[in-house]
C-alpha cells in the first residue's frame, strides 16, 4: 500500500461529512461520478472532488468548497506563477477521466494554465513547465509538455470560456475541450497518477472547477461510449487461433461442472451426453445434494438438517459452526412460519413462503428483492412451475413425493388473490399459532445454549455471535418483516446458507467447493482490480457483470 | 469433377434451361430449384444461363397466373441470384424487361413471393447500370411500394434501399414526398432491424438534400414522441456504426442547409459538426473520410461561426494535410492491394480536402492564414490546379479562390508561389464551372495591391478576359468584366487603351444593356475606371464620346436600380472633370436637364452624384468656366444649389456649398 498520505485524511472527512446529510450538490456529484466511473473502487483510489488546500502554492486562494481558485500574488514575473492540485490523483480504473474549468475572470493578463501534474511537482510554476507536468495556456493557446516552451495547440481562452481536460488512461493521452468542442490530442505517453492541476499568474485571475458537481459542457459520456465499444470489440475479437477446439472443450467442461455442482442432474446428464463428457460424481450423490438444497431453499431447515445428518452422518458433527449456522437459519424460518417443525403446529398451510427463487445465485450478483407481500401473491403460484422446471423430469419421484406431502398442491387461487387484509393476517409470528411460538421460543433457548457450548469449547466467534443476535432481534419487533432486521426473513437469505452447505458436502467428497466457472469469474474480477492497481485503464470498460447475461 | 471445360458448363447449363420447358409443372419446379442451387456464387454459370435464354422463360413462368405460387417464387429467387452477378448480367436482365415484370409481381398477395420479387428488384435497382427512371415510369408503383412497407421487415429493408438509391433528382424527391415517404419511413428509424434503420436513414439523407420542402417537414416529424432531429442525434452517438453516424450527420447537414435547422442549434454545433470532423480522422476508411470532409464543407460553407469552430476542432486543418499523402510510400512497397486501393481514392481524397479548406477559409482571415501555413499547402494547390482529374482541379481552384480573399495572402504566399501561372493555364480551355472559379480568383489577383497583377498583365490576359465577357454564362461575363474593371483601376494609359481596343466599343455597349445587373454594374465600374485622371478622360471621350454619352442617356432614362444610376452619374461627373470632355455635356441640354432632375431626386446618393457633376462643370480655375457658370445659372441650377445648401444630409449640403462658392469667387 503506497497511497498518498493526504488520501486517508480526505476519506475520513468524507465519511464525517456523509453523516451530516449530504447536500444536493454533493449528492449529484456522487451520482455522476458513480455513473461515469463505475469501475473505480473509491475505498482504494478516491476520485478528485475538489482542489487541495494543502497541495498549493501560497499565492493561490481557494473558496466555494475548494472549487474556486483565485490568484493573490503580485503577478509581476513568471516567478510569481502559482498552481494547485486536486485532492487525489486520477485513478486508472476511470478508463477515461474528465474535468472542466470555467474562466470566471482572466484577470490582468489571462495567464491561466489548465492541466495535469504528478505529486511533488513544484507549485510555484504553471502546469506544463516542469517534468511530469502538462498544461494548456490561455494567453497563447499553446500546450506545454514538461517544457518551458509551448507548442501551438489550440485557440486562446479567456473570461467566460469553459475548458475541459480529458485523460484517456487506456492509451495514456490527453485532449482538451473549449466550450464543448474537442481540440484534439495534446499529450501522449502520459505517466500514471496525475492530478488535475490549474495554475494562475496575474492578479484578478479566477477559475471554477467542475469535477462532476454539474453537468459537463462537453459530452464526455459519448466519448466514453466509443471507448467502451472499442474495448469490448477487442475482447470479442480476442484471437484464439488454432486452439478453437481446446476452447470449446474447456468451456463445455466448465458448464458441466457448474451444472453438477448445483445438482441440476437432468440438465447435467443431458449436457454431458451431448458433449461427450464424463460426470465425476455419481448421480445418486448429485440427487442427494439436490434434495437437501431444495429443502433449504424452501425454508424447511429442520428437514434439511435431518436429511443431511442421515445422508452424511459425520458432516455436521465435525463442522459445528456449519450446524450452528443451519440452526440459526432454522430459527429464522420458524419465525417466518415455514420451518417444518412449526408448520405442523400451525393452523395454516405454509405455502406463503414456499417461494423457490429461480436458480441459486452464485456470483453475488444483485438480485431483485421481492417485497414479502409480492412473494406471497405470486410466489405460491410459481412454486410448482419452478420446481418442475428445476427437476426437469428426472427427480420426479423425490420432488413429487415431497410436494405431495406439502400443501403446495391444492392451492386455492382465490386465496392467492386475497386482499391486503388477509396478507397482514398471514404475516404473523410463526404463522400465528401459539403452539408454534412456544416451540420457537424453546428452540431459541436450545440455540442459545448451543452457542454457549460452542464458545466454551472453541472460544469466541464473533460471526456466530452476530448471527445469533440478529436472528433473536427479530423477536423485538411486533412486525419482524418490516423491521430493520427483517431482511433475514427474505427467502433470498437462504441462498448463502444453501451454497455453504452444498460446498461443505462436496468437500467431504473431495470435490471442489466452488465450481470452476465461479472460480474463473472470480478470477476475472480479481484480474480487473489488479489492472486498476497497475494502471491499465481498459479495465474500466470490461466489467465482468456485462458478460454474465 | 476436377476440371470443367466451357463445353461441359454449357452442356449442363443447357440441361437446366431445357428443364424449364418440361410439360410437367412438377418437373419445372424441381428444375428451377436445381438451377437455384447451381447458380449460387457461380458467375460463369449465371452468364451461361443468361446467354442460353433462361431469363425470358423464368420471367414467363413468374408472370403466368397458372404457375404455382411456389414456382413463381422460386423463379424470382433465381432471377435475384442472377442479378447478383456482374454488371453485364444486370444489363441483360433489364433488357429482358425484368423490372415491369417484377413490379407486376408485387401486386400478388403472397408475402413470400413479394419479398422474393423485391429482393431481386433491390439488387437490380442498386446497380449503377440500371436507369433509375424505370422506377417512376408507372405512376402506380411508388404508392404501391409505400403500402408494402407495412408488410414485413424484409419489404421495409428492400423498399427503403430502392428508394435510397433511386432518388437522384428534385423530381424524384417530390414524387416520393408526395406519396407520403416521410410519414411511411419515419417509424422505420426505430425498427428492431439494423438494416431497416440504416436504409430508412439513407432515404432521409437523399430526400432532404437541397430540398427545403422535405427538410421543413422533417423537423416537425415525431418518431415515438421524439423529434426526428433527436433521433438523428442519437444515431450519431460514438458507439454507433460509422455508416450510421455519417448518414445521420448528412441528414442533419442537409436539413440545416435547407434552412430547417439553425446553424447555431446545438444539434448542429455540438453534435453534427464534431461528428463530421471525426469522420475526417485517420482512423476512418478512405471513403468515409471523403464523405465526411465533403459533407462538413457543405455544412459550414455559409456560416463563419461554424467555420471558426471547425478550424479548432480536433486539429482539423492539419488532419486534412494527411489527405494528400496517398498513395503513401509505405503502401507502394509493402502491399500491392493497398496501393491499388490508395490510388483509387487518392483523387477523391485530394478534392475533398481542397473543398473543405475552401469552405473553412471562405470568411475568416485567421483561418486562411492557418491553412496557408499548413505544410506545403500552396505547393499542393499549385499542383492540384494542373492535375488530370477535373474534380481535383475544380476543388483546388475553389480553395485558391477562397484563400485569394485575403489581402495578406495575395501579397505574400500567392506571389511567392506564382499561383497565377497555373491559374492562367487553367483558364485556357476549361469547362465552365472551372472557368467561373478560376476567373473569379483572377479578379482578386488583379486587385491593385496584388503583386501578381503586373506579371498577369504581361502574360496577355486581356484577350482572354474579353472573350469571357462574350460567354453565355452570366457568371463568366461578370468575372470577365470584373477582372477588366480591376485591371483598369489606376492603370496606365497604355493598359486602358489596350482594354478598350481589345474589348471593342460594340461589346462594351452590349454589356451596358446586359440583362444581368451585376454585369451592368461592373461594366459601369470599368467605364468609371477608364475615365479617371483628366488626360485619360479627354482621350477616351475624344474617340468614344458619342457612344458613351448615348449609353449614359439610355441608362439614365431606363428602368434601373439606384445603384446603377448612381454609378452612371459618377461616370458623368468624371466626364465633367475632363478638359475637352466637359463640352460633351455642356452642349447637350437634354443631359443637363437630366442632371437637374437628379439633383432634385428623393435619393440622396443620386443628388450627391448629380451635384458633383455640376460642381465639376462650374469649377473656376478652368478655361471657359465663366460661360458654363452663366449658362447653368440661366438654366436654374443656382436656385437648386441654393436649396441644396439647406439639405439635411451634411455631405450633400457641403457639396452644394462648395459649388456655390464657385459662383462667388
Amino acid at each position: 500500500m503506497s497511497g498518498p498520505s493526504s488520501g486517508c485524511g480526505f476519506l475520513m472527512s468524507v465519511v464525517v461529512h456523509g453523516d451530516l446529510a449530504l447536500n444536493e450538490q454533493e449528492k449529484e456529484l456522487n451520482q455522476r461520478l458513480k455513473r461515469l466511473y463505475p469501475a473505480v473502487n473509491e475505498q482504494e483510489t478516491p476520485l478528485p472532488r475538489s482542489w487541495s488546500p494543502k497541495d498549493k502554492f501560497s499565492y493561490i486562494g481557494l473558496s466555494q468548497n475548494n472549487l474556486r481558485v483565485h490568484y493573490k500574488g503580485h503577478g509581476k514575473t513568471p516567478k510569481d506563477a502559482a498552481s494547485v492540485r486536486a485532492t487525489h490523483p486520477i485513478p486508472a480504473a476511470c478508463g477515461v477521466y474528465y474535468f472542466e474549468v470555467k474562466i470566471i475572470s482572466k484577470g490582468r493578463d489571462g495567464y491561466m494554465g489548465i492541466g495535469l501534474s504528478a505529486q511533488g511537482v513544484n507549485m510555484n510554476r504553471l502546469p506544463g513547465w516542469d517534468k511530469h507536468s502538462y498544461g494548456y495556456h490561455g494567453d497563447d493557446g499553446h500546450s506545454f509538455c514538461s517544457s518551458g516552451t509551448g507548442q501551438p495547440y489550440g485557440p486562446t481562452f479567456t473570461t467566460g470560456d469553459v475548458i475541459g481536460c480529458c485523460v484517456n488512461l487506456i492509451n495514456n493521452t490527453c485532449f482538451y475541450t473549449k466550450n464543448g468542442h474537442s481540440l484534439g490530442i495534446a499529450f501522449t505517453d502520459l505517466p500514471p497518477n496525475l492530478y488535475p492541476t490549474v495554475g494562475l499568474q496575474t492578479p484578478g485571475e479566477v477559475v471554477d472547477a467542475n469535477f462532476g458537481q454539474h453537468p459537463f459542457v462537453f459530452d464526455i459520456e459519448d466519448y466514453m461510449r466509443e471507448w467502451r465499444t472499442k474495448i469490448q470489440a477487442q475482447i470479442d475479437r480476442f484471437p484464439i487461433g488454432e486452439r478453437e477446439g481446446e476452447w470449446q472443450a474447456m468451456i463445455q467442461k466448465m458448464v458441466a461442472s457448474y451444472l453438477v455442482h448445483h445438482s441440476y442432474c437432468a440438465t447435467a446428464e443431458a449436457f454431458a451426453k451431448s458433449t461427450d463428457q464424463a460426470v465425476h460424481e455419481e448421480l445418486a450423490s448429485i440427487k442427494n445434494r439436490q434434495k437437501i438444497q431444495k429443502l433449504v431453499l424452501s425454508g424447511r431447515m429442520g428437514e434439511a438438517i435431518e436429511t443431511t445428518q442421515q445422508l452424511y452422518p459425520s458432516l455436521l458433527e465435525r463442522n459445528q459452526d456449519l450446524l450452528f449456522m443451519l440452526k440459526v437459519r432454522q430459527f429464522i424460518e420458524m419465525v417466518n412460519g415455514t420451518d417444518s417443525e412449526v408448520r405442523c403446529l400451525g393452523g395454516r398451510s405454509p405455502k406463503s413462503q414456499d417461494c423457490y427463487p429461480g436458480s441459486p445465485r452464485l456470483f453475488n450478483s444483485p438480485v431483485h428483492k421481492a417485497s414479502s407481500s409480492q412473494t406471497y401473491q405470486t410466489g405460491t403460484a410459481e412454486v410448482e412451475m419452478e420446481l418442475d422446471h428445476f427437476s426437469n423430469g428426472v427427480s420426479e419421484s423425490s420432488s413429487n413425493g415431497f410436494l405431495n406431502g406439502s400443501s403446495t398442491h391444492g392451492i386455492d387461487l382465490e386465496e392467492c388473490d386475497g386482499d391486503m387484509g388477509e396478507i397482514i393476517i398471514w404475516r404473523q409470528l410463526c404463522g400465528g399459532s401459539q403452539a408454534a411460538i412456544e416451540r420457537m421460543i424453546q428452540f431459541g433457548r436450545e440455540l442459545q445454549s448451543m452457542s454457549e457450548h460452542l464458545r466454551r469449547e472453541r472460544g469466541k466467534n464473533s460471526a456466530n455471535k452476530k448471527m445469533l443476535k440478529d436472528a433473536f432481534s427479530l423477536l423485538a419487533y411486533s412486525d419482524p418483516w418490516s423491521s430493520p432486521v427483517g431482511y433475514q426473513l427474505d427467502s433470498i437469505q437462504r441462498e448463502p446458507v444453501c451454497s455453504t452447505l452444498n460446498s461443505a458436502i462436496l468437500e467431504t467428497h473431495n470435490l471442489p467447493k466452488q465450481p470452476p466457472l465461479a472460480l474463473s469469474v472470480g478470477q476475472a474480477a480479481q484480474c480487473l482490480s489488479l489492472m486498476a492497481r497497475t494502471g491499465s485503464g481498459s479495465c474500466a470498460f470490461a466489467s465482468v457483470d456485462d458478460y454474465l447475461h | 469433377m476436377m476440371v470443367c471445360t466451357l463445353m461441359e458448363v454449357t452442356a449442363t447449363s443447357r440441361h437446366y434451361v431445357d428443364r424449364l420447358f418440361d410439360p410437367d409443372p412438377q418437373n419445372v419446379l424441381q428444375g428451377v430449384i436445381d438451377m437455384k442451387n447451381a447458380v449460387i456464387g457461380n458467375n460463369r454459370q449465371k452468364a451461361n444461363l443468361i446467354v442460353l435464354g433462361a431469363v425470358p422463360r423464368l420471367l414467363y413462368l413468374l408472370q403466368q397466373s397458372s404457375s404455382s405460387l411456389e414456382l413463381r417464387t422460386e423463379c424470382a429467387v433465381v432471377l435475384g441470384s442472377l442479378a447478383m452477378g456482374t454488371e453485364n448480367n444486370i444489363k441483360s436482365l433489364v433488357d429482358c424487361h425484368i423490372i415491369p415484370a417484377l413490379l407486376q409481381g408485387l401486386l400478388c398477395s403472397d408475402l413470400i413471393f413479394i419479398e422474393a420479387c423485391l429482393r431481386c428488384l433491390r439488387t437490380v435497382f442498386i446497380s449503377p447500370v440500371t436507369p433509375v427512371q424505370l422506377l417512376y415510369t408507372d405512376p402506380t408503383v411508388i404508392p404501391h411500394l409505400m403500402s408494402l412497407l407495412s408488410r414485413s421487415q424484409h419489404t421495409q429493408e428492400y423498399i427503403t434501399q430502392i428508394f435510397a438509391h433511386c432518388c437522384k433528382t428534385p423530381e424524384h424527391q417530390t414524387v416520393l414526398f408526395n406519396h407520403g415517404a416521410i410519414q411511411n419511413i419515419a417509424p422505420l428509424l426505430i425498427s428492431p432491424s439494423f438494416k431497416v434503420r440504416m436504409q430508412a436513414l439513407k432515404c432521409f439523407s437523399v430526400l432532404a438534400y437541397e430540398n427545403a420542402q422535405v427538410s421543413m417537414t422533417l423537423v416537425n416529424v415525431l418518431v415515438d414522441g421524439e423529434q426526428l432531429s433527436q433521433v438523428f442525434v442519437r444515431m450519431m452517438q460514438r458507439d454507433k456504426p460509422i455508416e450510421m453516424q455519417l448518414t445521420a450527420a448528412k441528414c442533419l447537414t442537409y436539413m440545416c442547409r435547407a434552412g430547417a435547422i439553425r446553424t447555431d442549434d446545438n444539434c448542429i454545433v455540438l453534435k453534427t459538426l464534431p461528428c463530421l470532423v471525426r469522420m475526417c480522422s485517420k482512423e476512418r476508411l478512405l471513403e468515409e473520410r471523403v464523405e465526411g470532409a465533403e459533407t462538413l464543407a457543405y455544412l459550414m460553407e455559409p456560416d463563419i461561426e461554424l467555420q471558426r469552430i471547425a478550424s479548432v476542432t480536433d486539429h482539423l486543418v492539419s488532419m486534412l494535410a494527411d489527405y494528400f499523402k496517398y498513395p503513401s510510400s509505405v503502401s507502394a512497397i509493402t502491399d500491392i492491394k493497398r496501393l491499388d486501393h490508395d490510388l483509387k481514392h487518392a483523387h477523391e481524397l485530394r478534392q475533398a480536402a481542397f473543398k473543405l479548406y475552401a469552405s473553412l477559409g471562405s470568411n475568416d482571415e485567421d483561418i486562411r492564414k492557418k491553412i496557408t501555413e499548413t505544410e506545403n499547402m500552396m505547393d499542393r494547390i499549385v499542383s492540384g490546379l494542373s492535375e488530370s482529374s477535373i474534380k481535383v482541379r475544380l476543388a483546388a481552384v475553389r480553395c485558391l479562390h477562397s484563400l485569394s480573399r485575403s489581402v495578406q495572402q495575395l501579397r505574400t504566399s500567392f506571389h511567392d508561389h506564382a499561383v497565377w501561372k497555373p491559374l492562367m493555364k487553367l483558364l485556357q480551355n476549361a469547362p465552365d464551372e472551372v472557368l467561373v472559379m478560376a476567373s473569379s480568383t483572377l479578379c482578386n489577383l488583379l486587385l491593385e495591391f496584388s503583386p501578381s497583377k503586373e506579371p498577369i498583365l504581361e502574360s496577355g490576359v486581356i484577350e482572354l478576359l474579353c472573350s469571357l465577357t462574350q460567354s453565355d454564362s452570366p457568371a463568366l461575363r461578370v468575372n470577365g468584366i470584373w477582372a477588366l474593371m480591376n485591371m483598369a483601376f489606376q492603370a496606365d494609359q497604355k493598359v486602358k487603351v489596350e482594354i478598350v481596343r481589345a474589348l471593342g466599343t460594340e461589346q462594351l455597349f452590349r454589356l451596358l444593356s446586359d440583362p444581368d445587373t451585376n454585369v451592368l454594374m461592373k461594366t459601369l465600374g470599368l467605364l468609371r475606371n477608364l475615365l479617371s485622371t483628366r488626360p485619360h478622360i479627354d482621350q477616351v471621350m475624344s474617340s468614344h464620346g458619342k457612344q458613351i454619352m448615348q449609353a449614359v442617356t439610355l441608362i439614365l432614362e431606363g428602368e434601373h436600380s439606384i445603384e446603377v444610376k448612381e454609378q452612371t452619374l459618377c461616370i458623368l461627373a468624371n466626364i465633367a472633370d475632363g478638359n475637352t470632355a466637359k463640352e460633351l455635356i455642356m452642349t447637350n441640354d437634354d443631359m443637363l436637364q437630366k442632371i437637374k432632375y437628379y439633383m432634385g431626386h428623393s435619393n440622396v446618393k443620386l443628388q450627391l452624384a448629380a451635384t458633383f457633376c455640376i460642381s465639376n462643370l462650374i469649377w473656376n480655375e478652368e478655361d471657359g468656366s465663366q460661360e458654363r457658370q452663366d449658362k447653368l445659372r440661366d438654366m436654374g441650377f443656382v436656385d437648386i444649389l441654393h436649396k441644396l445648401t439647406q439639405a439635411s444630409d451634411p455631405n450633400l449640403c457641403d457639396r452644394a456649398k462648395t459649388a456655390m462658392q464657385q459662383y462667388l469667387a
